[in-house]
């Protein structure tokens, strides 16, 4: 698709080319600047972050002194709370989608399903704090503990995981079902012998990308109350915890500069992991997508 | 000619009408499957009722000392102090600063890109302009609350003489970088939907691309593009690390982007991180002004989707 050729003699013609082409300048630097600031953010933080990174920064309990401090708490913290959340989101996650895309039918409770869904999605993530405030920490009385925190964030990643997860059901082709329906396959069959394999790529990228977003997250759960200062690591499921976002917030609230150096080196860390994940989850889904074909 | 081998089926059996009135021992197991199914797809329910129920039984508590009518008209914001106000237009106006600030950055520069992105850039441009975008919105919000504190607040300072450490412009400005993405790849996708042939048509009566991005392209995506114009207000509203670390923890009522303010979801997280008692009325203001944001973002949540479904032209 070209414009119409220069020889086309309409009155004003230059001059509404001109026009176009800096429109076209503005547009293009428009989406440049994501570019740049992109560039900045990550150079102001290895700028910042880069000397201080070391094998005991990462080992090291946090410390009144910024020079002795170190993330470990907060790194075991992190993990701890993915896996607890994975354990509790992801079977409830593909479950429900799977029942919304293969077994529902067209009725007011699916219908109100699918509409709350997509509004839980557009809940500010404090709200999630708040809920697991008043429900986990206190109704449950699960104290300001880990399992209150995963239970928080599960909750908070599960519509991304259902909307995600749909989307990938129903990317699978209406004829791979029809296939194992005619051959006899019951409908559980089809949906977990046939459906789901086919759109494990997909769930795999979306569940990725929801367990990023909960390991970036730091709001709810600093309502939910998990903090900063923490010298032992969890080693059960109702103990205390920090984690990497809550252990950068209290740095950063700092007014000591050697303190917003921690913060930079602990930002380090934290998008390593986050891109190790979603760079995981790339190869796997290429992977996955090379072996299936239809 | 492929000849298929003949199946052995077995002659078929009579069926008798006790086998058609009880389902067959398959079909209870296949309800049997269904079940937890259904329970998780109910999971989303238990939490919207969670998140009201936990909202409403605090917020009435906290009017059951402060009426309504303090909480609307205040002009002050002081529930830590001893001489406690509590008028949530301190916070409002801060929210509604941080936000305006950052739709002046991400609604122009998202739909820019969106056009760009959708009417400009050949295949390989877009393959690398795409993916930053997506590390951009990947990005957790922590991380630009350090970006805005510690490089864009130093940088306005030597722009802005006088411009507090803590201020609604910084942090608005580093909102809008984060919210970008979502209005770019929102408006793209509605940009996306318009058919060839409007462009084509477009084009034979000797438009311009320019022309044919502003005077086609987007009055055709309109309706998406407000949608997600609506979407950014709602995530500008409700985005809390960002100007808990850069705009300051001082509820002021006012427009001036310079000084330090307090967001509503600023005071949330000021709130939680202290040593405030439970079930003090301190401590249930946080519940208070969590409902009302709640509230203004499902608000435009639910106008965003109404803008989707009802302005949605439908091309063929």
């Amino acid at each position: 698709m070209s414009p119409p050729a220069a020889s086309y003699s309409a009155p004003h013609l230059m001059r509404r080319r001109l026009r176009g082409r800096l429109f076209e300048w503005l547009a293009l630097a428009s989406t440049v600047v994501a570019i740049v600031v992109l560039a900045l953010l990550l150079l102001d933080v290895l700028h910042d972050g880069l000397p201080r990174l070391s094998w005991s920064f990462l080992t090291n309990y946090p410390s009144r002194l910024a020079a002795r401090a170190g993330i470990a708490p907060a790194l075991v913290g992190s993990v701890a709370l993915i896996v607890l959340t994975a354990a509790l989101a992801l079977p409830t996650g593909i479950a429900a989608a799977v029942w919304l895309e293969e077994y529902a039918r067209r009725s007011w409770l699916t219908r109100v399903i699918e509409v709350n869904i997509a509004n839980l999605a557009g809940v500010p993530s404090i709200i999630y704090g708040l809920l697991g405030l008043g429900l986990f920490v206190r109704a449950l009385n699960l104290q300001r503990s880990l399992l209150a925190g995963a239970l928080t964030m599960a909750l908070l990643v599960l519509p991304i995981i259902i909307l995600n997860t749909r989307e990938a059901l129903r990317a699978v082709p209406r004829s791979q079902r029809e296939a194992a329906y005619a051959l006899g396959a019951t409908r559980s069959q089809v949906v977990w012998g046939v459906v789901v394999p086919a759109a494990l790529p997909g769930i795999f990228t979306g569940i990725i990308l929801a367990l990023s977003r909960a390991i970036g997250e730091t709001a709810p759960l600093i309502v939910v109350g998990a903090v900063a200062f923490i010298a032992f690591l969890p080693t059960s499921p109702l103990d205390p915890f920090t984690v990497l976002p809550i252990q950068i917030f209290n740095w950063v609230s700092r007014p000591q500069p050697a303190f917003h150096a921690n913060a930079a080196a602990a930002i380090l860390v934290l998008l390593v992991v986050l891109l190790s994940l979603n760079a995981t989850a790339i190869v796997l889904r290429d992977r996955a997508r090379r072996s299936l074909r239809w | 000619m492929i000849t298929l081998p003949r199946p052995d089926v077995a002659a078929p059996q009579r069926l008798r009408a006790r086998d058609l009135r009880r389902p067959p021992r398959r079909t209870l197991r296949e309800l049997a499957c269904e079940l937890p199914l259904l329970l998780a797809a109910l999971v989303s329910i238990v939490t919207t009722v969670g998140i009201i129920g936990v909202l409403a039984a605090e917020t009435l508590a906290f009017f059951r000392l402060v009426p309504l009518g303090q909480f609307l008209t205040d002009t002050q914001w002081t529930p830590l102090f001893l001489e406690k106000h509590f008028g949530i237009v301190v916070l409002l106006s801060g929210t509604l600063l941080t936000t305006a600030i950052a739709m002046l950055v991400a609604l122009p520069l998202g739909l820019l890109s969106a056009i760009y992105l959708s009417e400009y850039a050949r295949p390989g441009v877009r393959r690398v302009l795409k993916p930053v975008l997506e590390i951009l919105a990947g990005i957790p919000t922590v991380v630009y609350g350090y970006f805005a504190l510690l490089f864009v607040t130093p940088l306005l300072q030597a722009l802005i003489p006088g411009l507090a450490v803590f201020n609604a412009l910084s942090a608005g400005i580093v909102m809008g970088i984060m919210i970008l993405p979502l209005v770019s790849s929102m408006s793209e996708d509605a940009m996306a939907a318009v058919p060839r042939a409007l462009r084509e048509g477009a084009y034979a009566l000797g438009a311009t691309r320019f022309e044919v991005a502003t005077q086609i392209v987007v009055p055709a995506a309109l309706s998406g593009i407000v949608a997600a114009f609506i979407l950014a207000v709602s995530r500008a509203i409700g985005e809390t690390m960002i100007v808990a670390i850069a705009a300051g923890l001082s509820p002021t009522l006012t427009l001036n982007p310079l000084v330090p303010i307090e967001t509503m979801t600023a005071y949330i997280v000021q709130v939680s991180q202290g040593d405030t008692p439970q079930g003090t009325l301190e401590y249930r203001t946080i519940f208070a002004v969590g409902t009302t944001l709640f509230m203004l973002t499902l608000a435009l949540n639910i106008v965003s989707q109404w803008v989707l479904d009802r302005f949605r032209e439908e091309y063929q």
